[in-house]
């Protein structure tokens, strides 16, 4: 076996990498390493400390709290509007569907701050809903449904949807029976990547929300501005550190249930089918005896 | 359930148009008897899907029509109620589902319990040896596989009817034949009332109990393989079926007289073209009626068991001869040939 050689090419090239990959990383590390330096203007050698992390997390936890929520409660709303009418833009092609399609893009193109001033417009005046998360959550719905929609959309326009209905009709299945049994399991991807960008989107939203949220309800983002617009940096940085802890793992979460996993396979006593071959054993190393015998 | 066994169908003035206006299927009225293979059989665009899909109740025949299911009218009744297998072209497997999912799906919208269900599924995989492909997804299938799967699949809840929509078109040449003579074999052993559509001759005649021949909307011709075969209605149908030869003949004194051709005849001449097969000349052998056709040899194709032969009879299109002789044919050289007068026909259209 002949080792690779790299050219100085590659190395160029791994370099550029690396060099854009700190760019982008060396920022979220400095601010997260802010939020446990005792005093930020003397640096990391005033010590280190969870000082900042507890205050944050005794004064602004319910601001974690309700951005969970909203956006849990976001992605059971888009969920419940989005994928039905994904499926229903899936399956009339006309042109009202097309121009509802054209029309999804709206709220994206349009700033947030413009659709929250008109969301106050509107119902500003019932002040029950004016002070409550949900005036909140009705504008990140309006903000994340297309993602959903055009999400699962995409899903279903790859699939032959028509004659995949047709076939679960033929053997005698009922209208929620194939919806439920062969739609949704068929459009699971565009399902789970639509609910990780409404999940991320809901959770960071902030244009919007500075002009939907009261003081009462403060979501995570409008928090941090807050603490790094009136308190010490170290706290804002603090606040960042949390927003990480929760949001990768979160993020991490979403991306492993997107992946089909050879679990869901039911075990089988024969073997032999399976086309996935079972691991290799690693190649005989320099040191192996030269009798190895390859199983 | 119902019996296994097959019920007959019958189209009443069954037409479609489409809302662009095409009309797909003129007002047909057509009986599938019970147990009996009709295969639809015609050029692409005729109307064999849409025939299918009105018996399937996947579309409605347009006002007047109306689609019985032995003494039920069912033209109202949506496909999920009628009990039918269905086989799609392009197989219409759930990717989400393993190959014993898929074919235990049809039981278990019917609520069939557990232990039956594994049971049929398990003869199914067994009947289209599959048994061993039980726990593979749909996307690790040949085509081959995945037509067998797709069978097995339809015909698990046990139908009242079998359609079969260009069940082989996707298949290379070898494996076609293969899965022909196994769908004949379950076709013959289920007894089941079946509309397979095709635009494959071999396949129509292979697995059809009766053919229908549709052109534009229409049926054509309808009859048994041999009927269609040998008394074709029309040259649409007898160029459709199998090679045909045509000649232009004029009715002269008691002869068919054409170019290079002299044809001994009595009865009326209905037509100014004859058609036969060619497999119904011959090569002249010399004894005492006398040869009809003369012409010279285009090209000839030594076969094993046969040699085809294109002969030239002066005008008009060159014809097709298979012959079983065992002399050898040369282009250029002259030829005179033999025809039974009984074997001709007159095209009516
Ligand atoms: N949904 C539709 N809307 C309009 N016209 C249609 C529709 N479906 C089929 N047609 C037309 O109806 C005619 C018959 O179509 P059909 O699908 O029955 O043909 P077919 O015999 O099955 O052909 P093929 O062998 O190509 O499958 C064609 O001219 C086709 O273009
Ligand atoms: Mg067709």
């Amino acid at each position: 076996m002949t080792r690779r050689r790299h050219s100085g090419w590659f190395w160029a090239q791994l370099a550029f990498t690396l060099l854009v990959c700190a760019f982008l990383i060396v920022p979220v590390g400095m601010s997260m390493l802010a939020g446990v330096t005792k005093n930020y203007f003397i640096g990391i050698q005033s010590g280190v400390t969870l000082e900042w992390v507890v205050k944050v997390w005794t004064d602004y936890r319910h601001t974690i709290f309700l951005s969970i929520k909203i956006a849990l409660a976001c992605l059971a709303c888009t969920l419940l509007i989005g994928v039905p009418a994904a499926y229903v833009l899936a399956r009339t092609q006309n042109a009202f569907t097309r121009t509802i399609e054209e029309l999804l893009v709206m709220p994206i193109a349009v700033p947030g701050l413009a659709t929250a001033l008109a969301l106050i417009v509107t119902y500003g005046t019932f002040g029950g809903f004016r002070r409550s998360w949900l005036f909140i959550l009705v504008g990140h719905v309006l903000f994340t449904l297309p993602f959903m929609v055009r999400s699962v959309l995409a899903v279903l326009s790859s699939i032959d949807l028509r004659t995949l209905e047709e076939g679960a009709r033929s053997l005698g299945a009922s209208f929620s029976q194939r919806f439920f049994g062969i739609v949704l399991p068929n459009c699971r991807s565009g399902i789970v990547a639509g609910s990780l960008m409404v999940v991320t989107l809901s959770l960071g939203e902030f244009n919007m929300t500075l002009l939907l949220h009261t003081p009462l309800t403060q979501t995570l983002p409008v928090g941090l501005a807050d603490t790094y617009a009136s308190l010490r940096l170290e706290v804002g940085s603090a606040y960042t550190l949390i927003f990480f802890v929760i949001i990768i793992p979160l993020l991490i979460a979403l991306q492993w249930a997107s992946t089909p996993r050879a679990a869901q396979r039911p075990p089988s006593d024969d073997a032999d089918f399976d086309v996935r071959s079972p691991p290799q054993p690693a190649q005989p190393s320099h040191r192996a005896a030269p009798a190895h015998v390859r199983s | 359930m119902s019996a296994p066994d097959g019920i007959p169908i019958r189209l009443e003035r069954a037409g479609k148009t489409f809302d662009d206006g095409t009309r797909a299927l003129e007002p047909t009225d057509l009986t599938i008897e019970a147990g009996e293979t009709l295969v639809f059989l015609g050029p692409s665009g005729c109307g064999k899907t849409t025939t299918l899909r009105i018996v399937a109740g996947l579309d409605q025949p347009d006002a007047g029509g109306r689609v019985w299911f032995g003494s039920d009218d069912v033209t109202e009744v949506p496909i999920e109620r009628r009990n039918v297998g269905m086989v799609f072209q392009s197989y219409a497997l759930f990717p989400n589902m393993s190959v014993a999912d898929n074919v235990a799906y049809g039981l278990k919208v019917r609520r069939v319990d557990e232990a039956e269900r594994r049971g049929r599924v398990a003869q199914m995989l067994e009947m289209m040896h599959i048994t061993e492909l039980a726990h593979r997804r749909i996307d690790q299938l040949s085509g081959g596989q995945r037509q067998r799967v797709a069978l097995a699949r339809a015909i698990a809840p046990r139908p009242r009817v079998l359609l079969l929509d260009e069940p082989l078109t996707a298949l290379d040449a070898k494996l076609r034949e293969t899965l022909r003579v196994e769908i004949d074999r379950l076709l013959r052993s289920l007894a089941i009332t079946t509309v397979y559509v095709t635009h494959d001759q071999a396949e129509a005649m292979a697995l059809g109990d009766r053919i229908a021949v549709m052109q534009k909307g229409r049926i054509a011709q309808i009859g048994t393989p041999r009927e269609i075969y040998q008394r074709p209605s029309s040259a649409f149908v007898a160029g459709f079926i199998g090679a045909m030869n045509h000649v232009s003949v004029r009715a002269d004194n008691g002869y068919l007289i054409g170019s290079g051709t002299r044809i001994p005849w009595h009865g009326s001449a209905p037509g100014g073209q004859i058609m036969f097969r060619p497999e119904d000349v011959s090569i002249h052998d010399g004894s005492v009626s006398p040869a009809v056709m003369e012409g010279r040899i285009l090209s000839a194709f030594f076969l094993g068991d046969h040699t085809r032969l294109s002969v030239d009879l002066g005008a008009g299109d060159p014809i097709t001869v298979r012959t079983e002789a065992r002399c050898s044919f040369a282009a250029g050289d002259a030829v005179r040939l033999s025809l039974p007068a009984e074997r001709i026909l007159w095209p009516e259209a």
